[in-house]
Order: structure tokens, then C-alpha cells, then sequence
């Protein structure tokens, strides 16, 4: 089905359910809690070198010499690269290249620098050794004579230059709908903010690794320790290193967390390749910690300059948003994309009259930067709630409920947004009451009983406060997903798919959605991910894709397939396939539910397999074997939402922000697994409580990032967060995929730096007071320091 | 190249005779040298955990100290948890519930509740949380991981 279709029909809950939409544990926990994962630092090949890269210690200069010489004599160096050790290699390409804008084509990152280095950490040389150990010593004996040119270390600041003549503002993306002027003209009140999300990321626990491999017989290069999106580097690394699809493949092992900046193309991943070919040796490369702070992807940094127009209700007459996107050093696999998703986003679940934003996307001297989790909406969820709270605190009128007079009505769902710019894409709300899921999360978190407590403890000189954040979410890109399931002779079950698992529990989703179809125990089902010589196509698991997406094809594969099986059973068993039924992986006849099974003849999906085999005299003209393979196709994406409150205390003192309560309530649409979802969730909002109090990459005037241990980036530790609360909801399946699905992936974090900075205002009892995430016991006590205590 | 020395490491009642470099940290002389990988790394600077190993009777961080500072000593990792295919009461309570999502943390939190579990059986919550927060995950949220040792800690005391 293609479809604006707003279509089928409300799915079944999980009471009518036998595995989908319940809580059960998950099949790729038991290699993990006994030590027999194969994560990348765990794949080894024998007679493999190792690599070790170079990285620029200054953040801008020219590049006036690499001498190696010293370097290649130690014993147990093969060789050491520099860019003119690698001339036809490309700049690492963008994964949509037909999509991404020309402007910003000359702005990707060479895989070794040439000529200039823009960012300390930048890849200058690249070391091939026996030894882990050896390729490091050699490393520390490059010297790289570098003349330092000046650094640019502010988006906001006047534009640079890039390279000759290029400047470091390459492209301004537009969104706009209706009369922004006429609606100024007429408001009651114009509120204006200038809003800072600072620097942080993903930082998985497990660093990045390539291991490259070249099966000489065969013509065949491997890359090992793939995550993400192992089809789409496939396609691009086809592009760059001109092979033919059947020329290289992609594996996904275990992945150590990813949250968006894990499993993208990187250098060092077309590096290993371009090594294992030459050298006709296996070449592994693993990132350690300070490589890992300072070269996988960056995120979320941008300075917001926001006006909203009101009447004198506080309805959003018109939201007038400029913003300066820090892209670091290059641009890199998403291109422009996060600019883009931060407009698109930016309004949320609020009807806003007219719209206009720009975003200006410049390079500076800092890390590159890309996707995480909730890319464009944990920035934009922080600027648009701080409007709210701006804008409640000017006109005084409570903040709960301006937010809901400004929720798109029920009525008005599905409700469209269009952009006017050409290639925009528009926003097509497919399901949802957002004021009525507002009013149940309220009641649930006691609100109103909430803010009175709190209330007394600030007056009795307590600085504590609540905070409210409403947001949207976006999930279950299209265009397609396939998937190809088989049964064998004994029974088993293999679903093959092109998508991946980053530890979110893909196989476990795909095997629940799967077995509920075919009728068969989920746990009996073995989950193919990442393989590319598997499934030719995959949309990899990003931007809460896998489930929606890759969760629809599977459905409909398996679907398929019983109807396979059910067809060829009825032959057997004689009778009619709609009174057969599959149940624990035998079919038999259709029972009533709650009453024994009945009599009659059954055989088991093993059995049918095996009279199904290419000897078989069953098949008359049909192909043998139980097996299926079938497409999703959507043209739109889905838009689950929620709200997240909050509770917080401040030391006056130390300035320290304790969460005392956090509560994520989300609509989901469906749950496939709701104890995995609530794991999404609460894990999600302590990411967030990272990046809205701990976690910032700072760097000093002449760009040295400051932080590079995990002494200096503080990711939150069990003690500096509470216990999260989680409200799931199913109220508003989505219309546009079979399982009524809408993704869970990024929900917990959208709306964190906001609620948080919502709590911590009402704390201090300043509205406004929170302009800058994260906020820092410095900050906080700058803020203290202004309201004079 | 620097001079190596013979060792032995004992991982979880096994020797493993090894001539490693002075300078080699334990936790690449367990992973590569010994071929038990269940250990992780996951920053060589002594904060995340994850390379978490009981060394004699304490728990440790395999990435700061060198193999040589373990020759001869008793070595305990993840690989030695399960009894055969019956898993440790740790293992189990994170699979029942939800105590992890990609499992790269998990061992090092396993060897560090085991080992704080064994030494402390009727440990308070207060004092199990502190212990707990020396490790890092980026996944669960921690409040899953706190529930399964609980669970573990109950079970472990009725053994």
C-alpha cells in the first residue's frame, strides 16, 4: 500500500494478542550476560595488522610537513599513509547523495587531511603495524609541522574562510508558511528569546572499530564492526571505491550503543578497506576513549534568535526563528539534515498561525557533528517549550494551560503542516488527541498536587520547581523495507532483514511481530541483521525506523508465508486452509479460544517443510520450500508524542540541579514489547538529564577541546539521577502501517533539556532564567549569583 | 623491542602461561592473550567500568593495572559466571529484567555486583547504590540494573 493512506484499520491490544504487545524477555540477552558477544574489539583475523591514526593537534592550520621516516623504521611498522599515499580515494560521501545540496558538497572530510587540518583530531596519517602497541609508538614518532591559521570557534560568529575563497557559511535552509508579517503587526505581544544548546553527543560505551578484510579468492571486501546502517555505507562505499555491489559487504556484530553517531561512514572505515586491499592483510582499527570524544560525530550545538507572536490568550499568532547550526570542522553522512529536522520539528504539537525559520549552517573548528538520537528535536523541543514558559511568565497565565489551548485540537487531526519552500517536506500528523493525552499525563503525575507541594518548600525557602515540556516525535521513515522469512526442517524460523541492532532489542521486536503472524514461539526465531551478502537492501536502525519500518515488512512477510503454509497444510491435512490455524508451530484446526484445542490431524511446521522440499510431488509447478519475502511501502512518516514533568531541587551553594522526579509519558500507538519501550524511555531521559545538566564538549580559543577523558565529559552515573517514571500509551495507533506502530527509540529524550529548564526556572523563581543547556553548577550559580542570593 | 616477561594469568581456575611486555594492561592480556574477550574496554582510564574483573577477592579495573601485577594471582571474568548452561543468579535477574539493552557494560557490572554481593551478602540499598555508581552505562538508565541486582542480592542470600 502507498499512501497519504490514512488506512487501516485500529489494530488489535495486546489482550488479543498471544506475543506481540507483551512484556517478554528478549532472545539476545543470554550471549551478553555470559561473555560470548562479538562486539568489534572482539573480531580478529589471523596474520591482521593494526592501525593506529594520526590526528592534527592543532585545530586550523596548514599542513607544511609529515615526516614518517623515523616512524617506518621501527620494527614492526608496514607502512604509514598520508593523503598522497591514497590519491583516487573520496571525500567520505553523503549517505543520500542524490538528496544532499551542492552547496555543501566541497565541505565533506577528506579520509586523510590534505593540505589543511580543521579541527584537533583531524585525520593526518594513518599507521599500519603488527602490534596494537608498535602502531601507537610509531604514531608519537610522525612529526607533523603544521602552520597555524586562525581558528573559528563560534557558528554566530562572522563567517571564515573554509579553504581559498570558500567561506565557512555554505547554506541557509528556509521554512516558512503564512503571513509572519501581517500576523507581528497584529499581536498582542511579541516575546523574543536567544537560546544556546550546547555541544554533546551519543558517546556509546563501546568505541568505534573497522576491521577490514580482502577475500582475494573470491574479489570480495569485508568490513567488520558495522552498526547502523550497514546497506546504506554499503551503497556508499560502492560509490567511492568503484566496486560493483557484489564487490564488498558489510557485518554488524554486536554494537555497543549508537545512538545515532555510532555506524556511520567515517575515515577510518574506508581506511581499513582501502588498507586490507593493498597490503593483502586483514587491518584492524579500534578508537580508544580520547579518539572517541574527539572524531565520532558531535551534536545538538546551536544558538536559536526566536521571536513568537500572541493575542491576548497567549495563541501562537506566528513563530519568527533564526538559528546558527555548529557543524564543526566538515560536513559529513546526513549533509544538512539536522538543520533541516530542527525547523521541520520546531513548532511540535502547538498550531502556530505563521511560520518562518532560518538556519544558518556553519563550519567551525571543532569536532563534526551529525545525528543523535532525536536529532533537531531535543534542540528544537528546549526553544519552542522555553517560548512557552516566556510567554505564560509575560501575559501570566498559567503554563499547563497555555500549552493546551495551543495543542492542535483533536478535531483538527489529521492535521497537516505545509511548508512553502520547494523541496520542504510537509508534516502530515497522522493520529492523535493531543489535549486529551495531556489532561491523562497531568492526572497522572498529580500535577496540580505536584506544584502545591513544591510551591510551600520554595516558600519555605526551599529553590525547587516543576517543570512541563510537550513535544512531538517522529518516526518510521519510509520509502520501503523488505524482509525474507523461512522455515526449516526442523522447524526453525529465520527472519532475514536488512535492518540493525545497536542493543535496542531489534531481534526480540522482529521475532515478537514475526511469531505472532506465523504462530509460531519467539524465542524458536533466529534474526538476521547487518549482513549485506543476506538481503540485498536494508534501512539499517535509525531515526526510529527499525520497528515501524522494517517491523511492517516482517509482518507482512510472515503473514505471506502462513498463508503459504496454511495453503499447503489444507492440502495435506484436507481441509479447508480458513479452519486451520498455526499454533506453537503446528497446524491444526481452529479452535475456540479458551476451550482445549480440538481433535483432528495436525503436522508441524518442520514436517510441512520437509514434504514441501524440492523432491516433493506436493509442489505441482510451485517452487519448494517454506519460505516468503515481502515489501512495506509508506509514503509518510508517523508522529507519536508525550510529555514529559519534572521535579527539581537546586543547592544554592554548589549549585548543583538534582531531579527529583521525572516523568516520560508517551503515546506510542502500539507497544510491541512495553518492558523494552519503558527501557527506551527511561534510558532515553537519563541520556537527556546528560545533556540538559552534565555533558558538554568545551573547547578553549584556539579550539583544544577540553573535553577528552571521561574525568572532563561527565555522562550521568547511577547516583546523579532519579528513578524515571514512565506513562505508555496507546491511544492513537498510527493509520499508516498494519500494527498500528509508531516507534520509541527517541521519546525519552526529546523533551528533557526542556522540562528541565522549565523546573529549574520556576525554582529560582525567574522565568526565563535558563537560556543555555546544559546547565552546569557554573551556570546554575551564575544564575543564582544574578538573582542576588 | 622492549623485553617480555613470562607470566601466568589464572582466568577463572585455568592458567594461561603468557609472555607479555611490561607496559601490556591486564585487560588486553585477558582479551588477546588469553582469548577471554567477555571483558570489555571501554576507556582505558579507569572511569566506565567496564572492564570490571575480580582479582584475588576485589573487584578491579583490568584496564589500570598491568598483566605482569597478575602473575599468579586468581583472576575471575564473566566467562565464569554461568555453571555450565545454568546461569548465575546475576545473569539471570538482568535477562528477567531488562537489566541491559547492548550489553557492552555487563560484565563489568556483573563482576562488580557479584563481588560486592559475596563479600557483603545483607548489603543496604544505600551503600549497593554507591557501590553500583562506580560503573557507567549509556543504555538502561541504571534503574533496571539496580532492580536485577536487587533481585540477584534476594536470591543469592536464600542460596
Amino acid at each position: 500500500m502507498t499512501s497519504d493512506a490514512i488506512g487501516y484499520p485500529v489494530p488489535p491490544r495486546s489482550d488479543q494478542r498471544r506475543v506481540l504487545g507483551h512484556p517478554v524477555p528478549r532472545i539476545e540477552d543470554r550471549p551478553l550476560v555470559t561473555g560470548r558477544g562479538l562486539f568489534a574489539g572482539d573480531v580478529a583475523f589471523t596474520h591482521q595488522l593494526h592501525m593506529r591514526v594520526v590526528r592534527s593537534a592543532i585545530a586550523h592550520g596548514r599542513i607544511a610537513r609529515i615526516d614518517t621516516a623515523v616512524a617506518l623504521r621501527l620494527p614492526g611498522v608496514a607502512a604509514v599513509w598520508t593523503s598522497a599515499d591514497i590519491p583516487g580515494i573520496p571525500p567520505v560521501d553523503f549517505r543520500d547523495a542524490s538528496r544532499a545540496a551542492d552547496e555543501i558538497k566541497p565541505y565533506r572530510q577528506p579520509v586523510l587531511a590534505i593540505g589543511r587540518v580543521r579541527y584537533v583530531g583531524d585525520p593526518v596519517a594513518a599507521v599500519f603495524a603488527e602490534d596494537p602497541y608498535v602502531a601507537e609508538d610509531a604514531a608519537e614518532l610522525i612529526e607533523v609541522e603544521i602552520e597555524p591559521l586562525p581558528t573559528l570557534m563560534s557558528a554566530s560568529d562572522p563567517p571564515g574562510e573554509f579553504d581559498d575563497g570558500r567561506s565557512t557559511a555554505p547554506l541557509t535552509v528556509r521554512h516558512s508558511y503564512g503571513d509572519i508579517d501581517a500576523a507581528f503587526a497584529a499581536a498582542h505581544a511579541v516575546i523574543e528569546l536567544d537560546l544556546a544548546i550546547g555541544r554533546h553527543s551519543g558517546v556509546p560505551m563501546e568505541t568505534r572499530g573497522a576491521i577490514g578484510f580482502y577475500d582475494a579468492a573470491h574479489d570480495v571486501l569485508e568490513l567488520h564492526g558495522a552498526a547502523k546502517v550497514p546497506h546504506r555505507n554499503k551503497d556508499t562505499l560502492v560509490r567511492m571505491l568503484k566496486l560493483t555491489p557484489a564487490q564488498i559487504h558489510l557485518y554488524e556484530g554486536h554494537t555497543g550503543g549508537g545512538f545515532g553517531v555510532r555506524g556511520e561512514l567515517y575515515p577510518e572505515d574506508v581506511l581499513v578497506l582501502v588498507a586490507a586491499k593493498r597490503f593483502g592483510r586483514p587491518v584492524k582499527w579500534i578508537e580508544d576513549r580520547r579518539e572517541n570524544l574527539i572524531a565520532t560525530n558531535h551534536s545538538r550545538q546551536q544558538r536559536h534568535r526566536i521571536r513568537a507572536a500572541v493575542d491576548k490568550d497567549g495563541r501562537l499568532l506566528a513563530i519568527d526563528d533564526e538559528f546558527f547550526h555548529d557543524q564543526g570542522a566538515y560536513v559529513r553522512t546526513h549533509g544538512a539534515s539536522v538543520v533541516g529536522r530542527t525547523m521541520s520539528m520546531l513548532t511540535g504539537a502547538y498550531k502556530v498561525g505563521a511560520y518562518h525559520a532560518a538556519g544558518h549552517y556553519r563550519l567551525t573548528n571543532k569536532t563534526p557533528a551529525a545525528t543523535y538520537r532525536a536529532p533537531g528535536r531535543f534542540e528544537g523541543s528546549f526553544v519552542r517549550e522555553r517560548v512557552m514558559d516566556a510567554i505564560a511568565a509575560k501575559l501570566g497565565i498559567d503554563r499547563v494551560a497555555l500549552r493546551r489551548a495551543n495543542l492542535i485540537p483533536a478535531t483538527e487531526m489529521p492535521y497537516t503542516i505545509v511548508f512553502d519552500e520547494k523541496g520542504a517536506e510537509k508534516l502530515p500528523l497522522d493520529s492523535g488527541d493531543f489535549p486529551g493525552f495531556f489532561d491523562k499525563a497531568l492526572a497522572h503525575f498529580h500535577w496540580g498536587e505536584v506544584e502545591a507541594g513544591v510551591k510551600a518548600r520554595r516558600a519555605a525557602g526551599e529553590l525547587a520547581g516543576t517543570g512541563v515540556a510537550f513535544f512531538l516525535e517522529e518516526a518510521g521513515r519510509g520509502p520501503r523495507d523488505g524482509a525474507q522469512i523461512s522455515i526449516d526442517t526442523s522447524g526453525a524460523v529465520e527472519v532475514v532483514t536488512g535492518g540493525a541492532s545497536l542493543g535496542q532489542g531489534f531481534e526480540t521486536v522482529m521475532a515478537q511481530i514475526c511469531a505472532e503472524a506465523l504462530g509460531v514461539d519467539y524465542r524458536a526465531i533466529r534474526v538476521v541483521h547487518g549482513q549485506t551478502d543476506r538481503i540485498a537492501h536494508g534501512i539499517g536502525a535509525h531515526a526510529a525506523r527499525a520497528t515501524v519500518l522494517t517491523g511492517s515488512a516482517v509482518h507482512a512477510t510472515a503473514v505471506k508465508l502462513r498463508g503459504l503454509a496454511l495453503g499447503y497444510a489444507a492440502e495435506l491435512l484436507q481441509t479447508p486452509a480458513a479452519e486451520l490455524d498455526i499454533i506453537d508451530g503446528v497446524v491444526r484446526k481452529r479452535g475456540i479460544p479458551g476451550a482445549p484445542l480440538p481433535a483432528g490431524p495436525s503436522i508441524t511446521l518442520g514436517d510441512l517443510a520437509r514434504r514441501v522440499g524440492p523432491a516433493s510431488d506436493l509442489l505441482a509447478g510451485r517452487n519448494p520450500g517454506l519460505t516468503a519475502q515481502a515489501w512495506f511501502t509508506t509514503a509518510h512518516t508517523v508522529f507519536p508524542f508525550g510529555a514529559h514533568f519534572a521535579v527539581v531541587r537546586i543547592d544554592a551553594g554548589t549549585g548543583r540541579v538534582t531531579v527529583e522526579r521525572l516523568l516520560v509519558a508517551y503515546d506510542v500507538g502500539r507497544a510491541v514489547n512495553p518492558m523494552m519501550l519503558e527501557g527506551q524511555l527511561v534510558g532515553g531521559a537519563v541520556q537527556g538529564l546528560g545533556g540538559a545538566l552534565f555533558e558538554e564538549f568545551t573547547y578553549g580559543e584556539n579550539g583544544d577541546p577540553l573535553a577528552v577523558t571521561f574525568a572532563d565529559y561527565l555522562l550521568p552515573t547511577l547516583s546523579d539521577v532519579p528513578r524515571i517514571e514512565t506513562l505508555i500509551t496507546e491511544d492513537a495507533p498510527s493509520p499508516r502501517n498494519p500494527l498500528g506502530l509508531k516507534g520509541g527509540g527517541e521519546a525519552g529524550i526529546n523533551a528533557v533539556g526542556a522540562v528541565i529548564a522549565s523546573a529549574i526556572d520556576d525554582a529560582v523563581g525567574i522565568p526565563g532564567a535558563v537560556t543555555q543547556l546544559p546547565v552546569t553548577p557554573q551556570r546554575m550559580r551564575e544564575i543564582l549569583r544574578k538573582r542576588g542570593r | 623491542m622492549p623485553e617480555k616477561f613470562d607470566i601466568t594469568l589464572n582466568i577463572n581456575g585455568r592458567d594461561y602461561p603468557i609472555r607479555v611486555e611490561p607496559r601490556r594492561t591486564l585487560v588486553d592480556a585477558i582479551r588477546d592473550d588469553c582469548g577471554q574477550t567477555g571483558t570489555h574496554i571501554g576507556c582505558e582510564h579507569g572511569i566506565c567500568g567496564a572492564c570490571t574483573i575480580i582479582l584475588d577477592d576485589y573487584a578491579v579495573r583490568a584496564c589500570l593495572m598491568f598483566a605482569v601485577q597478575a602473575d599468579g594471582r586468581r583472576i575471575r571474568t564473566v566467562e565464569g559466571l554461568a555453571d555450565g548452561d545454568t546461569l548465575h543468579p546475576i545473569q539471570q535477574a538482568f535477562i528477567d529484567h531488562h537489566g541491559l539493552q547492548c550489553g557492552f557494560c555487563t560484565p563489568g557490572f556483573l563482576m562488580l555486583a557479584v563481588n560486592v554481593l559475596e563479600r557483603q551478602p545483607d548489603i543496604g540499598d544505600d551503600e549497593l547504590l554507591d557501590v553500583l555508581a562506580s560503573n557507567l552505562c549509556r543504555c538502561t538508565g541504571y534503574q533496571n540494573i539496580i532492580k536485577a541486582v536487587q533481585a540477584a542480592a534476594a536470591e543469592m542470600r536464600k542460596a
